[in-house]
């Protein structure tokens, strides 16, 4: 075994990259369970790949068909309901660890120098998994498939002079039809997936980089020879970081400690997961609509048209705006906003356990509003909810100005040179 | 001009897609009343089949799922001279119907999942007689409907009560109220029975899986909280060396 084992590592670097990415990595060890949710992505990911596989086995995509294959899987492929609710259920899934991945990172300041170019990735996932799955919303075409891309496609024609002709280049046809089903299933199922692949691959490998923040904000890697021996972590850590960097006694090894960490809230997570997959996968109405199991009629309006919760914040931001090329522009800059939050943000202490009140007070306004947003944009349209979606967008867009501003001097408490124990 | 053109086809759509304010009543869905979702069935093969169909579903699959023996219900419950492993389709050319009712009837397969069982407990129980209507009747959930009250011989003809309320120091009727209905095969009490057992069935062929999901779901969360344990022991266990 190990023999084999030899002649493979002489010909592809196997366990070398296991050891360092996997196994000798050096993770802080104050990580708490705000730390899973890049796992369990990965894990939501690797759902949504291998039940996709098997769902594609017997969708049709066309507009005839889609609809009928969909109820076929759910009702006649053996456990294909089981297949699509876990895909169906994924889908949202992935938006509850992405969003509670992100406000981590908001949390202990992980898009700071040096981890700009890994908020960058992560923002690059996050849109892509915004395409992809508005794209995979569209293919049972139910009702809600069709008006809902409807609604997102005709905001492309708010552009100036293109407008038009890009909508019908998007579309493949004049309206939304099985041309569009046709090209969304190809880029659902090829094109972004593979863009996502790459772009997580990526996020992996600028983290292990950089190296893992931690809810301290604290460095572990320390410059070589700085750390008397006594300080230096004692657990095996591979030789690409010991070689560069005295590593403090501030860490563990990502096997088996991180891991087992992370199996224990995959736990937890599968739980919850499974109890919505088993008992509840429309969520009310809120996972899978209410009138998406009726079939695409371009005949016949919705009452209300609303795209899925993971969305509706900045659907919102875009009925915020009375003008419809103002509202897509800002809708895109909410997004754009956040890509650019390394460079709002210009404190160099990192966690918010050792930044002002202010700060706090700033991030969970944020949070909290961009909750209410989605309220707002994911039930039907009342008059007072034009005015409290224009007050959310300001804020939203305000919690970034205020941390620009007050960010430069800040009033921080000291933050310790070590990980306190 | 192709945007107006566009405007005017949404504009039928729209006149269906109005909805009601009408306060929707609760009803007791039980998807392992066997007795229940059998007369469902024959409800549905009965009164519903003429018109609307239940294309994603098969027959034998439904004979299976509510334990009535394929022979029983080839005999009893098949009107079209199908196949029992055939999907559930209604003989009326859907063609036809477009031109007779304005609009196909639509697929009853999933309008469970689509209305939610209140909605059409409450529908189903509260057509009324107006006069100019194209059938002859109204609903109180869905305005101007565009369906007759299939339903009169077991319900009788319904119509509409107003509830009289003090305006101005005068009795006026006000608002709708209920709709009482006479000359049924069934008593109100039977009637809504029947009308429950209905949906009851329509709730079944929305999701006939639901059942199995749950039972399976069961074990797995057991098997989830079992793992649970194991992973946070073992993960306490590993962790007891860092200080």
């Amino acid at each position: 075994m190990s023999g084999f084992l030899s002649w493979i590592e002489q010909r592809i670097p196997m366990m070398r990259v296991a050891n360092m990415h996997a196994i000798q990595y050096p993770a802080p060890r104050n990580m708490n369970m705000w730390y899973a949710f890049g796992f369990l992505a990965t894990i939501v990911l690797v759902n949504q790949i291998v039940t996709g596989i098997w769902l594609t086995m017997n969708f049709e995509p066309s507009a005839e068909r889609a609809f009928a294959s969909v109820e076929y899987i759910m009702r006649e492929v053996d456990y294909g309901w089981l297949i699509r609710y876990m895909h169906s259920t994924g889908a949202s899934a992935f938006f509850v660890v992405v969003y509670l991945h992100m406000f981590r990172g908001m949390m202990y300041g992980s898009y700071q120098k040096p981890r700009e170019l890994l908020w960058v990735f992560g923002m690059l996932i996050y849109l892509a998994l915004m395409a992809e799955a508005f794209m995979g919303y569209v293919l049972p075409w139910g009702q809600m498939s069709y008006w809902g891309a409807q609604v997102i496609v005709s905001l492309f024609s708010a552009i100036p002079v293109i407008g038009p002709d890009l909508v019908e280049w998007i579309q493949g046809d004049y309206v939304i039809s099985g041309a569009t089903l046709n090209r969304f299933f190809a880029l659902h199922v090829i094109a972004l997936p593979l863009v996502i692949v790459i772009l997580v691959f990526l996020h992996i490998v600028a983290l292990h980089e950089v190296g893992s923040n931690n809810p301290d904000g604290v460095a572990i890697k320390h410059k070589k020879g700085s750390l008397p021996e006594s300080e230096k972590t004692k657990w095996q850590i591979h030789e690409y970081y010991t070689s560069k960097y005295d590593i403090a006694d501030d860490v563990v090894p990502f096997f088996p400690h991180i891991v087992l960490k992370d199996l224990v809230a995959f736990a937890v997570f599968l739980f919850a997961f499974c109890y919505i997959l088993f008992f509840a996968p429309e969520m009310d109405g809120k996972f899978l609509e209410h009138p998406n199991f009726e079939i695409a009629n371009p005949l016949k309006t919705p009452e209300h048209i609303f795209p899925v919760w993971y969305f509706t914040p900045f659907y919102a931001i875009l009925k915020a705006v009375p003008d419809k090329l103002g509202g897509v522009l800002t809708m895109f800059a909410a997004i754009g906003f956040l890509f650019a939050l390394p460079w709002f943000d210009r404190s160099n202490v990192r966690s918010w356990r050792y930044r002002s009140g202010l700060h706090k007070v700033n991030l969970l306004v944020f949070a909290a509003v961009f909750v209410f947003l989605g309220y707002l944009g994911g039930t039907p349209q009342e008059n007072w909810k034009i005015t409290a979606s224009q007050i959310c967008t300001v804020m939203y867009f305000g919690f970034f100005i205020l941390l620009f501003i007050y960010s430069k001097n800040e009033k921080t408490k000291p933050v310790p040179e070590r990980i306190p124990r | 001009m192709r945007k107006c053109l566009a405007l005017l086809l949404l504009i039928p759509g729209m006149a269906l897609a109005a909805g009601s304010n009408y306060p929707l009543d609760d009803v007791d869905i039980d998807l392992t009343d066997k007795a229940s979702l059998q007369n469902g069935a024959k409800i549905f093969m009965n009164y519903c089949l003429g018109c609307h169909q239940m294309q994603y579903q098969r027959y034998q699959r439904t004979f299976n799922d509510l334990g009535i023996p394929e022979e029983l219900g080839e005999e009893y419950l098949q009107f079209t001279g199908e196949k029992v492993s055939d999907y559930i389709t209604t003989p009326m050319p859907q063609e036809g119907a477009a031109t007779w009712f304005g609009a196909p009837p639509p697929d009853l397969t999933l309008v469970a999942r689509v209305r939610g069982p209140e909605w059409l407990y409450t529908y189903l129980r509260t057509f009324y007689k107006e006069e100019g209507k194209t059938f002859g009747v109204n609903n109180l959930v869905f305005p101007n409907v565009g369906m007759p009250h299939v339903l009169e011989p077991l319900q009788g003809t319904p119509v509409k009560v107003y509830r009289e309320k003090m305006v101005d120091g005068e009795m006026q009727k006000t608002e709708v109220f209920d709709v009482v209905a006479t000359g049924g095969a069934l008593t109100p009490e039977e009637y809504d029975e029947t009308i429950r057992d209905l949906v009851n069935f329509l709730e079944y062929t929305g999701e006939p899986t639901r059942l199995k999901s749950e039972a399976i779901g069961r074990n797995v969360l057991i098997f989830i909280a079992i793992f649970f344990v194991l992973a946070y022991l073992l993960k306490k266990e590993y962790w007891r060396d860092v200080k």
